[in-house]
Formats: structure tokens, sequence, C-alpha cells
């Protein structure tokens, strides 16, 4: 079972009392009736899926409630960062550096 | 910390779990509030309860008859011990004035058990996967948690002594896993 640090409550808890929200960072589009049905699917279905360094949404749903983001690496299932909705993407390349350090 | 807290046994209801360590008891009706909104509306509420409604995560305030827990950032619920919960309502709501909040009332949404005796952290780790060494859930702390497959609220009163809260349709599913759990305890 992963242990995941919700960053509202501040504490370590286990995975059973969160949810796994999808890919973060995805704006929907302004005005959705002016994009072409190809851009939509884009913002509906398509994501990056990579093997690596993913910023993916995640709701502390049998706790405080939140959606807070993070960056989870898809290969070891590790948890890189942590952080509260609305603060900026972190730079995931530079984070891949730190961690091969 | 008062001695006297917001929760007492029911005593018209016989204890739930009797064992030489453990005693499970079902707590008498309360008023709740659940409060939602920014810390202007969280200051407003404490006024008018006399406790300062918590901004710490996970922690709890008490006063005489009442007892405020923070649930999230922006989400708290109140416990006090009084009849009238339209009065307790009127009174909280109109403290709270022009700030923007939601308050609702939801006395008869839960039922609350109040867990006491050394193995008392014992018996909630039957089902709930946290630890319950005070360095880490101390005397007051509060969460949301799962028992089980339950959602339920979890206060520690003090050292000995738990409260837990649950949606009354939960809690049959709750004490029938509380029993079971110290029966096992019974015999270990």
């Amino acid at each position: 079972m992963l242990l995941i640090t919700c960053p509202y409550c501040g504490v370590e808890r286990p995975e059973i009392e969160f949810r796994y929200a999808g890919e973060a960072h995805i704006a929907r589009p302004a005005e959705p009736s002016k994009l072409t049905d190809e851009e939509w699917a884009e913002y509906l279905y398509m994501r990056t899926n990579p093997k690596g360094l993913l910023a993916e949404r995640w709701r502390h749903a049998h706790g405080c409630g939140r959606f807070f983001n993070a960056i989870r690496d898809t290969v070891s299932d590790r948890f890189v960062t942590i952080y509260k909705m609305g603060e900026a993407k972190p730079d995931l390349e530079r984070l891949v550096v730190e961690a091969a350090q | 910390m008062p001695e006297k807290s917001v929760y007492s046994a029911n005593a018209h209801l016989s204890p739930i779990v009797v064992t030489s360590n453990v005693r499970v008891e079902e707590a008498a009706p309360l008023v709740r509030l659940s409060l939602r909104g920014g810390e202007a509306a969280a200051s407003h509420a404490g006024a008018s309860i006399g406790a300062p409604l918590p901004l710490e995560p996970l922690t709890s305030t008490m006063a005489d008859k009442a007892a405020a827990f923070w649930l999230g950032p922006d989400e708290w619920q109140i416990a006090i011990q009084e009849g009238d919960a339209t009065a307790v309502f009127e009174r909280v709501e109109t403290a709270m004035a022009d700030t923007p909040h939601s308050l609702v009332d939801v006395s008869e949404r839960n039922r609350a058990l109040i867990i006491s005796g050394p193995k008392a952290a014992w018996l909630l780790n039957s089902q709930i996967f946290l630890d319950f060494d005070e360095a880490v859930f101390p005397v007051g702390m509060v969460t949301r948690t799962l028992f089980g497959k339950a959602d339920i609220m979890l206060w520690r009163q003090s050292e000995d002594i738990f409260v837990l809260e649950a949606w009354r349709s939960f809690m049959p599913y709750v004490i029938e896993l509380l029993q079971e759990a110290s029966r096992e305890l019974e015999a270990a």
C-alpha cells in the first residue's frame, strides 16, 4: 500500500483514503464551441501517459476531501512531490535530474 | 482541557461492549452543525459558541458545552450539548451576518460512540490504519478516516478515550465490527 502525504492535512495516510483523479494541469478550453472535433477530442481523451514522472490530481476523499496535485513516477510508483491546488507545476526535467543525483 | 466533555454516554442505552479493558458506549444526542466557509466565517462562528474554531489541521477546540473540529481547510464540525437544535442554529447563523458561508444542521445525520479504556486504541486499530501513538496522534487530534469501509470522524478526547462519529446508516456496521474485535480481544 502506498503512503501519500496530504498537503492540506500535513500527514501521511494510507492510499485507501485517497482517490486518483487523472492527469493534472489540463485546462478546459475557454470556448468549446469554437474548437474543431479534433481539438475537442484532444482535450477530452489525449493524455501524456509517460514512462517516468507524471503530474496528476489526487483527492483526499476519506479525509479532508480536498483535491491536490502530485508528481508520481509511473515506473517506481514513488511520489516525488506533492503540492496544493493552484501552485505552479514543478519543472519535471529538473526533478529527473535531481533524482538522478 | 475541561473534565466534562461535550460527549457523554447515553444513560438510556446499555453499553455496546464491556470488557475488562475497553468499553464502548453510545453517546447522548447532540446538536451538530457543519460549517463551510473562510476564516472570517470561522471566527464569527467561534465567537457565537464560545470556542474559537481551530485553524490548524486536524485539531479541535473545546468550551464548556461545545467542541469544534477541523475537518478540512474550509470545513468544520461543531458539537454543542443543548436540547434545541433550531435555537443553536439560529444563534450561529445570526452571528455569521453577511460573511459568505454554508451552515447545515446535521444533528440527526451522525451517531457517536465513546470508546474508552487502556485497549481503546487496540480495538480501533482492528479496522483503522492509523498510528495511535501519542506522539503522532495526540489528545485533541481529530480526523476523518475509514473504519473498514465506513467513513468516520475520530477524535481523541483524552489518552484512553476516543469518540467515533459515523453516519447513522453506517453505525450498525461499525458496531458489529467493534463487537467482533472485542471478542478477539477477550480471547487473547
